[in-house]
C-alpha cells in the first residue's frame, strides 16, 4: 500500500491493506477485519481440498524461486506416520527486500493464521517461524500475536475447538543471510551452522529434524488466507499478463527513488508505470540509471529493460532479470555502478557460509578485484578475470549464493562496461550532481 | 559388497560401461572402471559433505555439472569426467584453492603426497590470476600429535567429520564464515582422542601434520611396505614407511574387515622399538663364563644339542608370527606366553574397531597354536627343563625361577638381561624385519612383510627355527615363510585351506573363526 | 509532492539490553538450576524434538545476561545441551549477532549494504563514530558506552539508513539526526 506513504490508486492492496493500522496487530483488531475466518474454514475442509484450492489459484512462492505453492504442499506424503513440519521463512535478508518485515509488524496475526492453515494442509502439528535476529520489531509483534492466539484457543493442542493440534513457534535467527536458503534455515533451526544441504533429499522427504517439511515465505503463507476466503478464481483473475503468474505481489522499493516503501500490485503491472508513477519517479534533478528488481541476487536491468518489463515471474525474465524476492533497488545517475556492484560483492563475501570452494574463495576474490577497480587500480585483464571467476561461481555450488554474487558482476559488466573501463583508464567516476529529469 | 537383492544399474563413464548396485555414487562407480574422479572432501570412510566441488562431472542431459560424490547412478547415464566442461570446472576449483594458499611446497611436510599438488600438476592452471593480498593465519598446535597450518587448509572438513561421526568427539569445528573460515578447536580441549591422529592422514593437503613425523622425511624418500600394526590384537593393516632403513612412520592401510581406513594413535606412534640399536646381531654360544660370538652353523648345532631329547619349555613372545610359533610347537613340550595390557580405546563410529587391551599382534595365533596364556610366565617350568626364550624380553621374571631350568636357549632380537646365563643365543629379526602372518582377535590371519633390513647376521625367526628343527632331525629346512605356513595349514585344522596367495593383503579368517560366520565388512561411512 | 512520511511504527523497546553489565566480571554461570534463565530455556525445550535446537535461543539468553558470549559461556551452554564447546564455538562464530568480545553499553549497528550505501549510509556511520567518540568501527569508546559497527543488510532498505541501537530499531537515520538520537541515551 505504498507504506509508509498513502496507498497509490493503481495499487491492489490485499495483503498490505492494514499496513500502518496499529489496531490490526491485535487479535481483536484482526478479527474485526475478518481474521481467523479462513482458518476456521480451512479446519472444516479436508487438507487435500485446501491444497487443491491453492494449486488452482496459481499462487507461487513469494520468497524468490516462484515454485507453485499448492504443488509444494502436495509433496507432503499424508499418513506416513512421521511428524511433519512447516517452516515459515521469515529470515528476510535479501538486500532490497523488506516486505515480510512490514507483513509481520503490521499483520502478525495474518502470519499466525497462514501458518496454521498451511500446517493443517500439509499434516503438520508444528510450525516454526524463523525470523532474522535483527527484526526486533517483527519478533515482538509475532510473539505477541502467537501469545494471543494461544490464549484464545485459535492454535495449540485443540485449535479452534477442532481437536487438531497446531503449534506455532517463533525461532530467532542470529545474523546470517544464508539462513534464508531453505535447507540452511533448517540446519540453523536444528542448532547448527547455517550450511545449505545437498539436495536431494528434498525437504518434503527429509527436512528439519530429518522429517518431511514444507518451507514457505511469509508472503506466500499470508496469501493463502484471501485465496481460501475468496476462492481460486478470484485470485487467478488478478493478472494483467499471463496465467502462470497470478495474484498480487508485494514489492519493496528502495534506493534512489522518490517514494521508497512497500507496494502491492497485481501480476503483470507495467514496471515503467510502477517506477515513475506509483513510486514517484527519480529524486529531484536525477535520472534512473539501473534497477535491480528482485533483491541483489538478480541481474541488474538497464532502464531500457526495466521500461519494457511486465511485473511477473516471466516478465522480469524476458527483460534480462528475475522477479526474485520483489526487492526493487533503484540506482540513479549519481551512483557509480562499479561501487554499487563492489558493495554487493562484499555483502556476499561476508555472508558465504564457507562450504563450497568457488563461493568461499570466489566471493572474496571478486570483492577484492571490484574494490580495486572502484579505487582506480583496475586493469583491463581484471574484467576478463571477473567474468571467468563468475563463470566458475555459477551453477557449481550447493546453493545459489555464489551464483548470486556472480550475477550482478556479469550483468554489470555486460550492461555498464563503459563505467568499468573509465575507472580502469584513469578517468575517475564523477557523479552527476545535476541533470534534467 | 552390495546385498544380493540390490537392483543393478548400468551406466557409461568416460566411454566405459559399468554396472553397479543402485545407490552407488558416480564417483565410486567410476573407480570400478579405473576412472579416478579428482576429489578432496569425499572420503569413503566419512559421511558425504559435497563441499569441495572438485568432483563435478558432466552428466549428459543434466542442466548442471553434478558432484559425483553425492550423485547416485541412474540407468543409462552418460558421464564425462575429462571433457572440457568438467576440466574447466576443476581448473577453477584448483585456482580458487590456491589463491590464499602460501605455495610453500618446498617446506611443507605434505609435499610429494599432497592431493592439491598432484591435481594442480595434473590439470591445474600454469599460473594464477590472483593479484591481491593473501589471507594469513598462524599455525596452531591442536594437541595430541596434530599441528594445524590454516593457510594450507582447503576446508574440506574431513577432519571435522572424522571427529564428529567416527570419534564421536566433536573437538574440531569450522569457525567463522566466508574466506575467513578455518578449522577451529576450543581452548583447553585438545585432540587427545586416542584415534585423533587419523585426521592427519585424512587431510588431503599439508594443513594437518603429525608432530611426530614433522620434518623427518620427504614423501619421495620413503619406502612403503604393507604390514600389520603389531601393537595390539586388532591387527590394523598398515603401511610401514622407512627412510634409510629406519621406520619413520606407520599409517593405516584400508581394510574394510579390520580397521576401515584408520588406526589408533598409540599403535601409530609405537614404532621406535623397531629401530632399536641395542640388538644381538651375531649368534653366540657359552664358553665358560662368557657368551662368545660364533657362526650360525655352530650356534644352531649347539642349540640343537642343548634341546634334543630334553623336556623343552618355551617362553614365547605373542609378537612372533604364526609361522615361528608353529615351528616352536614342533620342538617343545610346553609353551607359554604373557601379554602386556592397557585400556581398551574404541573408535566408536566403526563397529568392532578398538585399540585392544592386549598389546601384542599374535595373542590369538599363539593360543590357536597351543601356547598357554599366563601372567606367571615360568609357572609351568619344571625342574630340569630346557628353557627356550623366544622373543620374550623376560623383564620382571624372577631369576631364581629361571634357575629351575637345566639350560637356557635364547632366540631373540634383544638379549634379555636375566638371560645372561644362556647356553646359546640365536639373533632374530624383529617384526619389521621379516615376513609372516599374525592372527587377530577375531581369528583373521593377516600377512605382514619385511619393511627394513635386519642388522648384522640376524636371521628371520622362521628360518632360524626351521634350521634348528632340521639340526634336531625333526624337520627339513624351509626356504620361504610361505613353506612354513603351508605346513602349518596342513597340520593344524584351524589354518586348513589357507595359503599366502588366498590370504593376500586383506587377510582371511581361521576355519574356526569362520564357523561363527564370516565377519561382514565394516559399515563404511555409516555414522 | 508527497507529504513527508508519517512514521507509523517503530518499536520503543522497554529497556535497553545492558551490554556492559557483567561483561568483564569473572564468569558466573547463567543457567544455574532455579534461575530465570534456566526456566526460560527449559520452557523452550518442548518446542523441539531435539535439545540441540535450543542452542541459538540459549546463546541469545546468555548474551542478554552477560552482554556477550564468552568461551566460558559457550562451555556452559555446551554442557547443558550435551554438545562440545568446540561445536558451540563453531556455531557462535557463524552468526554475526553473537558478540565474541565485550561491547559498549550501546551497540550501534549501521546498515551499509548496497541500497543503504547508495542512500548515504556511510555518512551515517561516520556521524555515529564522530558523535560517540568511538572513532573506529568495532572499537568501544573510551567511556565504554558505545561500540559502532557497520552491518550487512538490516532489512529495512526503504527506510535508509536503518540503525539498531541494542534492541531498538531506528528507521530513516540521517547524519543530522545522530546527535539527537544519542542524546536520548543515558
Amino acid at each position: 500500500m505504498g507504506y509508509p506513504y498513502q496507498p497509490h490508486h493503481r495499487e491492489t492492496t490485499v495483503l498490505s491493506q492494514y499496513f500502518g493500522v496499529a489496531e490490526a496487530r491485535t487479535l481483536d483488531g484482526w478479527k474485526k477485519r475478518g481474521g481467523y475466518q479462513a482458518l476456521e474454514k480451512a479446519l472444516g475442509m479436508a487438507p487435500a481440498d485446501i491444497v487443491n484450492v491453492v494449486k488452482e489459484s496459481g499462487l507461487r512462492g513469494r520468497g524468490g524461486a516462484g515454485f507453485p505453492t499448492g504443488m509444494k504442499w502436495s509433496f507432503m506424503k499424508q499418513g506416513d506416520g512421521k511428524p511433519h513440519y512447516l517452516c515459515c521463512n521469515a529470515d528476510e535478508s535479501e538486500p532490497g527486500t523488506f516486505k515480510d518485515r512490514e507483513l509481520m509488524r503490521w499483520t502478525p496475526h495474518a502470519l499466525v493464521e497462514g501458518c496454521a492453515i498451511a500446517a493443517y494442509a500439509i499434516g503438520a502439528e508444528t510450525a516454526y517461524v524463523y525470523i532474522r535476529g535483527e527484526f526486533t520489531e517483527p519478533l515482538h509483534w509475532m510473539n505477541e500475536a502467537i501469545k494471543e492466539a494461544y490464549a484464545a484457543g485459535l492454535i495449540g493442542k485443540n485449535a479452534m475447538g477442532t481437536g487438531k493440534r497446531i503449534d506455532v513457534h517463533v525461532h530467532k535467527g542470529a545474523g546470517a543471510y544464508i539462513c534464508g536458503e531453505e535447507t540452511a534455515l533448517m540446519e540453523s533451526l536444528e542448532g547448527r551452522r547455517g550450511n545449505p544441504r545437498i539436495k536431494p533429499p528434498f525437504p518434503a522427504v527429509s527436512g528439519v529434524f530429518g522429517m518431511p517439511t514444507t518451507i514457505n515465505n511469509v508472503e506466500t503463507l499470508i496469501a493463502a488466507i484471501p485465496i481460501l476466503m475468496n476462492g481460486a478464481d478470484w485470485y487467478k483473475k488478478m493478472s494483467l499478463s499471463n496465467p502462470k503468474s497470478t495474484g498480487t505481489k508485494l514489492y519493496s522499493v528502495c534506493g534512489n527513488i522518490a517514494r521508497p516503501g512497500t507496494y502491492e500490485v497485481v501480476m503483470g503491472f507495467p514496471f515503467r508505470d510502477f517506477l515513475y508513477d506509483v513510486c514517484g519517479g527519480p529524486l529531484p534533478s536525477k535520472k534512473f540509471k539501473a534497477v535491480i528488481p528482485g533483491g541483489v541476487s538478480v541481474p541488474i536491468q538497464s532502464m531500457e529493460e526495466a521500461d519494457a518489463t511486465l511485473m511477473d515471474y516471466e516478465g522480469f525474465v524476458a527483460q534480462g532479470s528475475m522477479l526474485g524476492s520483489g526487492g526493487v533497488i533503484v540506482i540513479d545517475n549519481a551512483q557509480s555502478m562499479v561501487a554499487v556492484i563492489a558493495r554487493i560483492a562484499r555483502f556476499f563475501a561476508h555472508e558465504s557460509c564457507a562450504q563450497c570452494t568457488q563461493c568461499r574463495e570466489g566471493t572474496a576474490w571478486t570483492t577484492k578485484i571490484m574494490e580495486r577497480i572502484r579505487d582506480g587500480h583496475g586493469t583491463t585483464e581484471d574484467l576478463d578475470t571477473l567474468l571467468d571467476i563468475a563463470e566458475q561461481m555459477t551453477g557449481k555450488t550447493i546453493c545459489v549464493l555464489s551464483d548470486s554474487c556472480a550475477t550482478p558482476v556479469v550483468s554489470g559488466i555486460k550492461k555498464f562496461r563503459s563505467e568499468f573501463e573509465e575507472l580502469i583508464q584513469g578517468r575517475r567516476f564523477h557523479p552527476v550532481v545535476s541533470a534534467v529529469a | 559388497m552390495p546385498p544380493a537383492e540390490a537392483k543393478m544399474i548400468t551406466l557409461t563413464i568416460e566411454g566405459r560401461q559399468v554396472t553397479v548396485a543402485e545407490g552407488t555414487t558416480i564417483l565410486e562407480a567410476a573407480k570400478q572402471v579405473g576412472v579416478l574422479i579428482p576429489h578432496y572432501c569425499y572420503h569413503p570412510g566419512l559421511p558425504v559433505a559435497g563441499v569441495c566441488r572438485m568432483c563435478l562431472v558432466d552428466v549428459e542431459k543434466a542442466p548442471k555439472l553434478a558432484p559425483s560424490c553425492a550423485t547416485t547412478v541412474a540407468e543409462g547415464q552418460v558421464v564425462h569426467v575429462h571433457n572440457e566442461k568438467s576440466l574447466e570446472a576443476r581448473k577453477g576449483v584448483l585456482e580458487m584453492l590456491l589463491i590464499n594458499h602460501p605455495l610453500d611446497c618446498p617446506i611443507c611436510d605434505q609435499s610429494g603426497e599432497c592431493e592439491l599438488q598432484d591435481y594442480t600438476f595434473q590439470e591445474g592452471r600454469e599460473d594464477s590470476r590472483y593479484r591481491e593480498p593473501k589471507r594469513f593465519n598462524p599455525a596452531e598446535d591442536f594437541g595430541g600429535d596434530v599441528v594445524y597450518v590454516p593457510n594450507r587448509c582447503i576446508l574440506c572438513t574431513r577432519c571435522v567429520r572424522f571427529m564428529d561421526d567416527l570419534a564421536h568427539d566433536p573437538a574440531l569445528n569450522v569457525s567463522e564464515r566466508g574466506d575467513r573460515a578455518l578449522i577451529g578447536k576450543f581452548e583447553g580441549h585438545d585432540l587427545t582422542h586416542p584415534w585423533a591422529a587419523n585426521v592427519v592422514d585424512l587431510c588431503p593437503v599439508g594443513a594437518l601434520l603429525s608432530k611426530d613425523f614433522l620434518n623427518k622425511a620427504r614423501a619421495w624418500e620413503l619406502d612403503r611396505t604393507a604390514s600389520i600394526c603389531p601393537n595390539c590384537t586388532q591387527g590394523c593393516n598398515v603401511t610401514m614407511e622407512t627412510r634409510e632403513n629406519q621406520v619413520v612412520r606407520m599409517r593405516p592401510r584400508p581394510n574394510e574387515f579390520v580397521n576401515s581406513f584408520f588406526m589408533c594413535d598409540w599403535g601409530r606412534l609405537n614404532y621406535r622399538w623397531m629401530n632399536e640399536k641395542s640388538r644381538v646381531e651375531v649368534p653366540m654360544v657359552r664358553q665358560g663364563t662368557v657368551l662368545a660370538e660364533t657362526s650360525w652353523e655352530r650356534a644352531i648345532a649347539a642349540a640343537a644339542a642343548t634341546l634334543k631329547g630334553k623336556n623343552v619349555f618355551v617362553a614365547a613372545s605373542p609378537m612372533l608370527s604364526n609361522e615361528s610359533l608353529f615351528l616352536l610347537t614342533q620342538l617343545m613340550q610346553t609353551g607359554a606366553f604373557r601379554v602386556a595390557e592397557g585400556d581398551e580405546a574404541p573408535l566408536p563410529g566403526i563397529e568392532d574397531l578398538a585399540l585392544r587391551r592386549e598389546r601384542a599382534a599374535n595373542v590369538h595365533g599363539a593360543e590357536a597354536l597351543g601356547f598357554t596364556r599366563t601372567s606367571d610366565l615360568l609357572g609351568g617350568l619344571k625342574q630340569g627343563d630346557v628353557l627356550l626364550i623366544a622373543g620374550e624380553d623376560m623383564e620382571e621374571v624372577d631369576a631364581t625361577v629361571m634357575a629351575r631350568a637345566s639350560a637356557v636357549v635364547v632366540i631373540s632380537s634383544v638379549l634379555p638381561a636375566t638371560a645372561t646365563n644362556a647356553a646359546v643365543v640365536l639373533p632374530i629379526a624383529n617384526f619389521a624385519e621379516e615376513e609372516g602372518t599374525v592372527t587377530n582377535l577375531r581369528g583373521r590371519v593377516q600377512r605382514f612383510t619385511q619393511a627394513r633390513q635386519a642388522p648384522g647376521e640376524t636371521r628371520p625367526s622362521w628360518l632360524v627355527l626351521g634350521d634348528l628343527l632340521g639340526a634336531m632331525g625333526k624337520q627339513s629346512s624351509f626356504f620361504l615363510p610361505s613353506d612354513v605356513f603351508a605346513q602349518l595349514a596342513a597340520s593344524n585344522g584351524a589354518f586348513a585351506g589357507l595359503n599366502y596367495d588366498t590370504i593376500g593383503f586383506k587377510g582371511l579368517p581361521l576355519a574356526t573363526a569362520k564357523a561363527t560366520g564370516p565377519k561382514a565388512p565394516l559399515a563404511m561411512g555409516a555414522a | 509532492m508527497t507529504p513527508p512520511p508519517e512514521i507509523l511504527g517503530g518499536l520503543e523497546s522497554p529497556e535497553y539490553a545492558s551490554h556492559d553489565r557483567a561483561a568483564h566480571a569473572p564468569y558466573a554461570p547463567v543457567f544455574v538450576a532455579g534461575s530465570a534463565a534456566r526456566r526460560e530455556l527449559d520452557e523452550l525445550m518442548p518446542r523441539y524434538p531435539h535439545k540441540m535446537a535450543t542452542l541459538l535461543p540459549a546463546l541469545w539468553i546468555l548474551q542478554r545476561e552477560r552482554g556477550w558470549v564468552s568461551e566460558e559461556g559457550m562451555a556452559e551452554v555446551a554442557a547443558l545441551l550435551d554438545l562440545t564447546p568446540a561445536y558451540v564455538k563453531g556455531v557462535v562464530t557463524f552468526y554475526t549477532m553473537y558478540h565474541q568480545h565485550p561491547v559498549g553499553k550501546y551497540f550501534v549497528q549501521v546498515c551499509t549494504t548496497s541500497p543503504c550505501a547508495i542512500s548515504g549510509a556511510e555518512e551515517v556511520a561516520k556521524a555515529f563514530l564522530r558523535h560517540t567518540k568511538a572513532g573506529e568501527l568495532g572499537v568501544t569508546s573510551a567511556d565504554g558506552r558505545f561500540t559502532v559497527i557497520e552491518v550487512e543488510c538490516l532489512g529495512a532498505c526503504g527506510f535508509a539508513t536503518p540503525v539498531m541501537i541494542n534492541e531498538e530499531f531506528i528507521e530513516s537515520v540521517t547524519p543530522e539526526k545522530v546527535p539527537q538520537l544519542l542524546s536520548r541515551l543515558a
